[in-house]
């Protein structure tokens, strides 16, 4: 017991049926401090914090809040406690005003019973004042910017009282500036004595802002450093337990007459809102383009267009000189398109399926894997062990295993198998290492930088500005359904790239 | 002049029980559980209400009794959505037969073998009346009405409605405020059932004074068509059913009428009414998130 710290864990166990989740971990978070969890998806960072917060019962172990032991059943005794959690997956009610949200679970009775909301507004507003945040109390939070809705989180935190609060993977979402401000928010928070514990697997956050850090792989405490002194490098190979390759080594060798071109391409919503006004766009040979900008400003109807998944109003996308606008998604694959979509579970892959099901299911008609309309599975088979052997994908000998039975990580790398063996021209790639750790993540990009040297095109849309910088040749900024600004990834600025993303001007 | 005051009168009196039984929906809904059982509920209920009324003599003992029977029959559609997760679409068809099949089971037993309830001496009254029927107003229409201000003022100006609502579009947010959805989802289901138990008695005890076979034929599903049209406000459902109500009320006026329209064409109407409603506000409907996604932690 130590009263200099405002958070113990000790030899805390979880076990998920037969998984244990979590084995025998340790964690000392000391007062006014930034506290780091680093660790993989699947690490347990969260499911610690979830015990923290009363979300999860545990198995074993001790929990000590500013030295005094405690056992929460529920959030409502953490928060009572004085911790609240700023998740990585808001937890906000989109048609209710932010007033409603930060009030709701903590509402003041005024009278015949009814929620007093000016004695509430009063106090949020002094809240937001002390922390200079800019929020609209009145707005409806699925009209707000995500970074907004985070600093909605964040009062909500606040205004029941809590002095620590705990981020789950805060800047997955954010824009470079909005991280900025967040960082700064978080040391404002220490300075008033409160206590943060932030989790994220990005290692540039962990040397920008926490003092120290919990490393935990794969459910296990493996150990807490100063960050004073450790690099990323370091860190990282203390996340992953093996030394990883940051770098991406690449040639420039783009060819000269573009084998992709979108000209002046509008979409409308069914409102007959724009969506994407007068878009262009070029991909050449041997060439990454990276789509940069802020979630929602047109990427997914980008992406739609050219699958033909919605209606174009005006403006051609053509492949090889052959326009593919306003056809079906097969059309796009006929003509050597392939797609990395964004929701892996969702748009990527059926469940439900096996591996071997779901590496053929864009290739069902190819004479070698079925005649007549019947399936010719040996064949199946075997492309499917050629692929899970060549990708890597795990476990090995998947074949006959449904989808929904593997990781994250390995769930792309069948998409990624099938995307590539289809011997494309363009990959489209949207998110294709979204909420992926750094062992993924290496393998995806590297697979993407193998298919540009091969010569193929690839459209990299991402939310991640750092991927997007590491792996494109060229980098297009979207903002509002139009391109801004149109960079070399070389001389590239992070900063002005920031600001053309929130529709500032070049 | 006189045709439009027994119009209004008929109205009001068929809305009561579509806005009772609507009321619950909302309820429901608004919480994330589909109640589609409404219909089974409302028949158990005029079920109930008629045999007790009849037996005791007394409508408004069989009022609170049919809405006793709603809610306890709704427990079954609670514990299986709520507790065990599981479809509430087909949880719900299971207690549109329970209620149905109870009912006329229960009636064959009380009534020497017939599927009806023998008539009350005294229906629920009405509040206000003169001999032509140029002016009436049900005592239930007055309830169902004053239900819908209530109902209203609980969801959008209490803690109570603001967590209701909330666990039916995002239960994760709400569960991570330390407030228990199932709890929230549980006693909605079953404040829909004692509303559509009412609903059904709404009908028995005051738009007729029997229960038969027929006698709740679908009122159930307009009732659900009306929360979809009013867009799961109270006040807009309310209206819903009035339009309900009306077409239900010019079939009974131009059945008694002059003008020779065949009876089963002009019974048609509500449920044309429906339908067409239904087809015309495709598309146009947003339904709480959550609403029949079953909640796990």
């Amino acid at each position: 017991m130590n009263a200099a710290h405002a958070i113990e864990m000790h030899g805390i166990v979880k076990r998920f049926g037969n998984f244990c989740a979590l084995d025998e971990v340790e964690l000392e978070v000391k007062k006014g401090s930034i506290h780091a969890i680093l660790g993989e998806n699947g690490a347990g960072k969260t499911t610690l914090m979830n015990i923290l917060y009363g979300l999860y019962d545990y198995n074993k172990g001790q929990i000590l809040v500013h030295g005094k032991e405690v056992h929460f059943k529920s959030p409502r005794d953490a928060i009572h406690a004085g911790i609240g959690m700023v998740h990585q997956h808001f937890k906000l009610i989109e048609p209710y005003t932010v007033l409603q949200n930060i009030v709701l679970g903590y509402e003041k009775k005024g009278l015949f019973g009814f929620i007093d909301y000016r004695k509430a507004r009063k106090e949020i507003e002094a809240l937001i004042k002390a922390y200079h945040f800019k929020i609209d109390l009145d707005a409806k939070v699925r009209d707000i910017s995500v970074g907004m809705q985070q600093r909605v989180e964040i009062v909500k935190a606040l205004y029941r009282g809590a002095d620590i609060l705990i981020f789950d993977e805060p800047t997955a979402v954010l824009t470079p500036q909005e991280i900025h401000e967040l960082t700064g928010c978080m040391k404002n928070m220490t300075e008033e004595g409160k206590t943060v514990i932030i989790i994220t697997h990005k290692l540039e956050e962990i040397t920008q802002c926490a003092s120290r850090c919990t490393i935990i792989r794969r459910g296990k405490f493996i150990t807490e450093v100063a960050v004073d002194g450790c690099d990323t490098k370091k860190l990282a190979s203390l996340m992953v337990g093996r030394e990883v390759n940051f770098s991406v080594k690449k040639q420039k060798k783009a060819g000269t007459e573009p084998m992709f071109e979108i000209r002046n391409l509008t979409v409308e919503d069914r409102q007959g809102i724009c969506r994407l006004s007068d878009l262009s766009l070029e991909v050449h040979h041997g060439e990454i383009v990276g789509i940069a900008g802020v979630d929602g400003n047109g990427q997914q109807e980008l992406f739609e267009a050219i699958s033909s998944l919605i209606m174009v109003k005006s403006g051609t996308i053509t492949i090889h000189s052959k326009e593919i606008q306003n056809t079906d998604p097969k059309t796009m694959l006929e003509n050597g398109i392939t797609v990395i979509p964004e929701d892996r579970q969702k748009d990527g892959l059926v469940l439900d399926f096996t591996v071997a099901e779901n590496l053929i299911s864009q290739n069902l008609s190819a004479p070698q894997f079925s005649r007549h309309g019947f399936l010719k599975k040996p064949e199946i088979m075997a492309s499917s062990a050629a692929l899970i052997e060549k990708y890597d994908i795990r476990p090995s000998g998947c074949s006959a295993l449904k989808c929904r039975a593997l990781s994250g990580g390995n769930q792309q790398k069948v998409i990624i198998a099938r995307a590539i063996a289809r011997n494309p021209d363009l990959i489209i790639a949207v998110q294709p290492t979204r909420g992926m750790d750094v062992g993924a993540i290496e393998f995806v990009h590297k697979a993407l930088i193998e298919e540009r040297e091969k010569g193929k095109g690839i459209l990299l849309i991402s939310l991640d500005l750092d991927e997007i910088l590491k792996l494109s040749d060229r980098v297009a900024i979207i903002s509002s359904g139009h391109i801004t600004g149109v960079f070399d990834a070389q001389d590239a600025d992070k900063g002005k790239i920031g600001t053309l993303m929130v529709g500032g001007k070049n | 002049m006189n045709s439009i005051g027994v119009i209004l009168g008929i109205t009001l009196m068929y809305s009561a029980p579509l806005v009772f039984a609507a009321m619950g929906g909302v309820i429901s809904e608004k919480a994330g559980v589909i109640n589609i059982g409404i219909e089974g509920m409302m028949t158990f209920g005029a079920f109930t209400g008629a045999a007790t009324g009849y037996y005791l003599d007394n409508p408004w003992i069989g009022f609170l009794c049919a809405a006793l029977a709603g809610g306890a029959i709704s427990i079954l559609h609670a514990v299986a959505c709520v507790n065990f997760h599981a479809n509430q679409t087909i949880s719900g068809v299971a207690l549109n037969l329970i209620g149905t099949g109870a009912s006329l089971y229960l009636a064959r037993i009380l009534f020497d073998g017939a599927t009806q309830t023998l008539p009350l001496k005294k229906k629920l009254p009405k509040l206000v009346s003169n001999a032509d029927g140029t002016i009436s107003l049900d005592s239930t229409a007055a309830i169902a009405f004053i239900l819908v201000v209530l109902l209203w003022l609980y969801l959008y100006r209490t803690k109570g409605g603001l967590r209701l609502m909330a666990a039916g579009e995002h239960p994760e947010a709400v569960d991570s405020l330390g407030i228990s959805v199932e709890k929230i989802r549980f006693c909605a289901v079953i404040a829909s059932g004692i509303l559509a138990g009412a609903g059904g008695a709404a009908m028995s005890l005051a738009v007729v004074s029997s229960f038969s076979q027929t006698v709740i034929s679908g009122h159930g599903y307009i009732a659900l068509a009306a929360v979809i049209f009013g867009r799961w406000n109270p006040a807009s459902v309310a209206l819903a059913c009035l339009l309900f109500g009306f077409s239900q009320s010019l079939v009974v006026f131009l059945g008694n009428g002059t003008i020779t329209i065949p009876s089963q064409v002009l019974a048609m109407l509500p449920y044309v009414v429906t339908i067409i409603v239904l087809i015309v506000m495709h598309g146009e409907t947003r339904a709480p998130k959550a609403s029949g996604v079953p909640y796990e932690k």
